[in-house]
């Protein structure tokens, strides 16, 4: 008997009362190497439909496959950093099955022998624990286009008449990375589920290797969910939710589909095996392909493409080349630059750890180089409108402007204006300073110039200050600064003032 | 010098007078046109070895070449020459069809990597040749657009798939052509019409524009009327290509310089393998005789010839008959009327997954289809390990019959088809019948070693022309273009013409 | 014989998206048996041999991660059976993404 429960009416605290929930995430990456991965057109997101394929990625008859070299060291590398061994001989298969949005009708893929394999994460919890998540295996292969459909009420396939396709994504590298079966997490299953996306996306950004953006869906997840009751040893009926776009999502989806099987189970149905879809205005998922019987993908070894086996040597190169773990990281830099724990969470919040860590190795020191990235700049970035990284500013400009405050070419208040000249594109700080004309007026008889012009045109202010009302000499120094257009240095102005009236 | 002269001079010597510029490529080119003209139709009786013909294109290409030469620059030693193109190979210039109508009028955006180094190397491509459908077939009666006719006899097969390649080399329509070989599409018609074939090692040139049939055993290779000039277009055409990643790095074998040793008629010191296997039932007494012959004639030319039993060959023809479909139905997936080629079905009505198989259904002949299903079968999860998986371990055996036969033996030998080209329509509609004309072919194919076949005279029981076969270890083609060459001179002419009159075609226009 | 019934002819049509006649189902039904009959020979090769997929004696070959130009696309789109707004057109697709 099958019963639909629509809403998911158990908690994860009472599901775990009954079943212990078992997950498996398959993380799917787009690599953000130039070229896809078979051919030499642009990997890019958001061109023009259609402008970045050629033969080989529309699977036109007599093209073949040339496997992108960059593509290979990046599986190598997030194997590596996944804890994964490197299998010493693997290939490429093909899975044939036909769908409009895949060129060849089948995916270039690993399947056997993924070039990574038997690997783990330790993921960092909320409460300051790791929870150890298995990687069964990580293998390359290619994306497929995209589909636009035409006719239907609101774009969906449903009703459509007919269909739209765009190929520049059919062919871009991915990576799929595949857990273990994850059990025993119990309550904590979503908190796991999105605390191991979390942890992979920073580990890959901290590579280098893909945009990681789930929302433009470099990074994309899906998740298995079933429920074995307790003290029993089978594994339960699984699902496989799809389209779980956020990493709140991936948390939410576990949750509901948990809360949703308790439901089904317990009202004495049994769960179907299927593809489920994550929507997130509602938070829950909605039945899709029902996986009726075992899909026949015929695999087999592709034979356009040579075996792959890594060397030893070029396996260890790559291995020296990884970058510190993302939080060994923060926990080595909040160390160094003496952050308290509100700090350190409100530079990752705001993207900007990267970039400050980048204008404290490009000479600024952690403290000015964090202020610059936590005030000023986030306010331009709020006003502009678009993130920190996507400000029209580097981590080396900032370090510059910093220096010239320190060495006492700009004021604060000028340095901020370099600042906008260099977010308007107007070059270098350096270029803003000699462009605007910023630098602090240090022109001995130029200020002197000055001051004897404010002190001549108010005699009676002069008159008050030679007779000793040195507070008087405000009223100079402000018309001097006026004059300078506030690039002299107030201080310096008031000693002349005071001078030029003995 | 006259048209009829022209067409029956051999590539080197065309190439000869067109760069001594006794005669002009334009007029060589302009003669085969004519012969072509004169021959090649109709299509229901004609020798119909083209299904594209490209007179402008060739003629500036012809006349580029003259300028090139008049200038003092040939492109290459084969500069001027007319050559034609198995339409299965992509050509900017003219369509490519794999003679299917599911890619009838179809303009590919690109060259195939020969396409592009014959352009470059100056040869003058006339058209596009008739084949089996997307290479299938061993007789050229599965083109969608009718069969080729042998030019001894056109009441016969000129054998497949690359039928029309080496019927129009025979047929004095082109000096010279290319053919693809998957399990014997170049070495089989070259038999059954008399001409040369050569099947070089696996990856020594590039499959890139090759429409794919079965992406592990393809290879493109030449079709000539001589020796040397089989071995000058391979040179041309041969040599690794970054378009192709299974092309390999190696140096392309000296097969010219060996063609060139060969003619001088030394065999002294080579040690010959008769495969024993390729004997005895099904082989048509006249083609053993002709066999016979040649393994004297080799004798005499110093080698040392010797039996060698292969015995996991008799697994080679089941091995391939479950690779290749398995490789070509996933290989033919794409042709699903979404991008190219033919659209059946599409009136609003049908959703994108039945106007596929409208297509296919429509747009595939029967043993393609056929192919297509036994592949889809063979590697579905229930039967792979037994049908697919198993294949595969033939392969491994029949490696290993190859390794140990040429640890004793130089090259092999056998007959290159076990009969002569039989009659149009014979075995059409007994698809198990048809694969026997590749069964001492299609063991090189499994391996990737090279092979080659070369005219061995007449039947005496049909007066048809006879292959003699020539294998030789991978990357080593060289040495089966040395044997062959001194067997080629050795034997002399035949009593039959350099190339048939044909006359009855020229007189019934 | 190899005990492929027309029903298992039918199924790889549909598997191969082929939109076979009932009267091509009869042909092939008998003439794919026999094939396959015969084929089937390779099932006495122990399975102890190893298996052989390729015969390219090279490994690691890769390309450099470098942009090549890409088709124009007009000309990508002059070839399909229909396009509009610079994509190509087809039929509706029925089922799900993969």
């Amino acid at each position: 008997m099958t019963v639909t429960v629509d809403a998911a009416p158990y908690t994860v605290e009472e599901v775990c009362e009954r079943f212990d929930p078992v997950m498996g995430l398959e993380v799917h990456v787009e690599l953000n190497t130039a070229t896809k991965m078979f051919c030499g057109c642009a990997n890019a997101f958001g061109a023009e439909p259609n402008t970045n394929i050629c033969p080989v990625c529309l699977g036109l008859p007599g093209s073949l496959p040339r496997l992108n070299g960059t593509a290979v060291e990046s599986a190598i590398k997030i194997g590596l950093a996944l804890n994964c061994r490197v299998r010493e001989r693997s290939g490429f298969a093909r899975k044939n099955y036909f769908y409009p949005d895949m060129p060849k009708n089948f995916q270039i893929s690993q399947y056997e022998d993924p070039i990574v394999f038997d690997g783990y994460l330790d993921v960092p919890l909320d409460d300051g624990t790791t929870w150890r998540v298995e990687i069964e295996r990580a293998h390359m292969e290619e994306d497929t286009g995209k589909s636009l459909h035409i006719g239907g009420a609101t774009g969906r396939i449903h009703g459509a008449d007919h269909s739209l396709l765009d190929y520049n994504r059919a062919g871009v590298p991915l990576i799929e990375i595949v857990t273990r079966p994850i059990v025993g997490a119990g309550v904590r299953a979503p908190e796991v589920a999105r605390a191991y996306v979390t942890a992979l996306r920073d580990v890959l950004r901290g590579l280098g290797v893909s945009d990681v953006r789930m929302d433009q869906g470099s990074m994309r997840c899906d998740a298995n969910v079933s429920l074995k009751p307790k003290g029993t040893s089978e594994f339960g009926t699984r699902t496989e939710t799809k389209n779980v776009n956020s990493l709140r999502s991936v948390e939410r989806a576990v949750r509901y589909e948990m809360g949703r099987h308790a439901g089904v189970l317990l009202s004495g149905g049994t769960v179907t095996q299927e593809t489920r879809h994550f929507d997130e205005q509602s938070g829950t998922t909605s039945a899709g392909r029902p996986k009726e019987t075992f899909a026949d993908y015929r695999f087999f070894p592709e034979p356009d493409l040579p075996p792959l086996e890594p060397s030893r040597d070029w396996v260890e190169t790559l291995r020296a080349g990884l970058p510190e773990r993302p939080w060994e990281r923060r926990a080595r830099i909040q160390t160094e630059w003496g952050l308290s724990d509100e700090e350190l969470r409100d530079l990752v919040n705001a993207d900007a750890l990267d970039l400050v860590a980048d204008t404290v190795d490009a000479g600024a020191p952690p403290e000015s180089a964090r202020s610059w990235w936590v005030s000023y700049l986030a306010q331009q970035a709020n006003t502009a409108g678009v993130t920190l990284p996507e400000l029209a500013i580097t981590p080396a400009q900032v370090a510059r402007v910093v220096a010239l405050v320190a060495e006492g070419t700009l004021t604060n208040k000028l340095a901020r204006q370099v600042v906008d000249g260099v977010l308007a594109g107007e070059g270098e700080p350096d270029e803003v300073v000699a462009g605007r004309g910023l630098a602090v007026v240090s022109d001995e008889s130029a200020l002197t110039t000055a001051v004897d012009e404010a002190l001549a045109a108010q005699p009676d202010i002069a008159e008050k200050i030679r007779a000793g009302k040195t507070k008087a000499a405000g009223a100079i120094v402000g018309a001097v600064m006026k004059a300078t257009r506030g690039q002299a240095d107030a201080a310096r102005v008031q000693e002349l003032v005071l001078e030029r009236c003995r | 010098m006259s048209a009829s002269e022209l067409i029956s001079l051999d590539a080197a010597e065309l190439a000869r007078r067109i760069h001594a510029r006794e005669v002009s490529s334009a007029e060589v080119t302009r003669a085969h046109l004519e012969r072509i003209e004169a021959v090649d139709g109709p299509a229901e009786s004609g020798v119909h070895a083209f299904l594209h013909l490209d007179a402008e294109g060739a003629l500036a290409a012809a006349e580029a070449a003259d300028r090139a030469i008049a200038d003092g620059a040939p492109a290459s030693p084969l500069a001027g020459v007319p050559i034609a193109l198995k339409d299965n190979l992509t050509t900017t210039d003219m369509p490519t069809t794999a003679a299917s109508r599911i890619l009838e009028g179809w303009r590919p955006p690109y060259d195939a990597t020969v396409v592009a180094r014959l352009r470059a190397a100056g040869l003058v491509p006339l058209g596009k040749t008739n084949l089996d459908e997307f290479a299938m077939g061993s007789s050229t009666e599965n083109s969608a657009f009718g069969p080729s006719r042998n030019p001894w006899d056109l009441t016969r097969i000129p054998g497949g798939s690359g039928g029309g390649s080496s019927s129009a080399v025979a047929a004095g329509e082109t000096p010279l052509a290319l053919g693809s070989d998957t399990g014997g599409s170049i070495r089989q018609p070259g038999a059954v019409t008399g001409t040369v074939g050569v099947k070089p090692t696996y990856g020594t040139v590039s499959r890139y524009g090759l429409i794919a049939f079965s992406s592990s055993l393809d290879q493109i290779g030449p079709c000539a009327r001589s020796v040397l000039d089989a071995a000058l277009l391979h040179e041309v055409i041969g040599g690794q290509d970054g378009n192709d990643q299974t092309s390999v790095s190696a140096p392309l074998p000296p097969v010219v310089e060996a063609a060139q040793a060969g003619a001088r008629g030394d065999l002294a010191g080579v040690r010959i393998g008769v495969v024993s296997e390729f004997s005895g039932e099904g082989y048509q007494p006249g083609v053993l005789g002709a066999f016979t012959d040649a393994v004297r004639v080799l004798g005499e030319l110093g080698a040392e010839v010797v039996e060698v039993s292969c015995p996991s060959f008799g697994y080679a023809l089941p091995a391939y008959y479950l690779i290749a479909p398995s490789e070509a139905s996933s290989n033919l997936a794409r042709f699903d009327a979404m991008r190219y080629g033919l659209r059946v079905g599409d009136d609003g009505g049908h959703a994108a997954d039945e106007v596929m198989s409208l297509t296919r259904e429509a747009g595939f002949g029967a043993e393609v289809k056929r192919r297509i299903m036994i592949g889809t079968h063979a590697l579905s999860a229930g039967s792979y390990d037994a049908l697919y998986g198993k294949a595969q371990k033939a392969r491994t055996l029949i490696v290993r019959d190859f390794t140990a036969a040429f640890e004793t033996c130089d090259v092999l030998i056998s007959p290159t088809t076990p009969t002569t080209a039989f009659p149009i329509g014979e075995r059409a509609d007994d698809p198990l019948a048809m694969y026997l004309a590749d069964l001492c072919t299609i063991p090189s194919n499994l391996a990737g070693n090279a092979a080659l076949s070369v005219p061995c005279g007449r039947s005496a029981d049909d007066g048809l022309p006879v292959g003699l076969q020539i294998m030789a270890p991978a990357l080593a083609d060289d040495r089966a273009y040395r044997v062959a060459a001194a067997y080629e001179v050795a034997r002399g002419a035949d009593t039959a013409p350099r190339i048939p009159e044909l006359r009855a075609l020229e007189t019934t226009r | 014989m190899s005990d492929i019934t027309r029903d298992d002819v039918a199924h790889l049509a549909r598997l191969a998206r082929l939109a076979v006649s009932d009267a091509e189902l009869d042909m092939f039904s008998g003439q794919i048996d026999a094939i396959v009959d015969t084929v089937s020979r390779v099932g006495e090769i122990p399975d102890d041999v190893p298996p052989t997929a390729q015969v390219v004696p090279q490994t690691n070959v890769l390309r450099p991660d470098a942009t090549e130009p890409s088709l124009r696309r007009d000309v990508a789109l002059a070839e399909a059976p229909a396009a509009e707004e610079g994509r190509f057109r087809v039929p509706r697709i029925l089922g799900e993404e993969l």
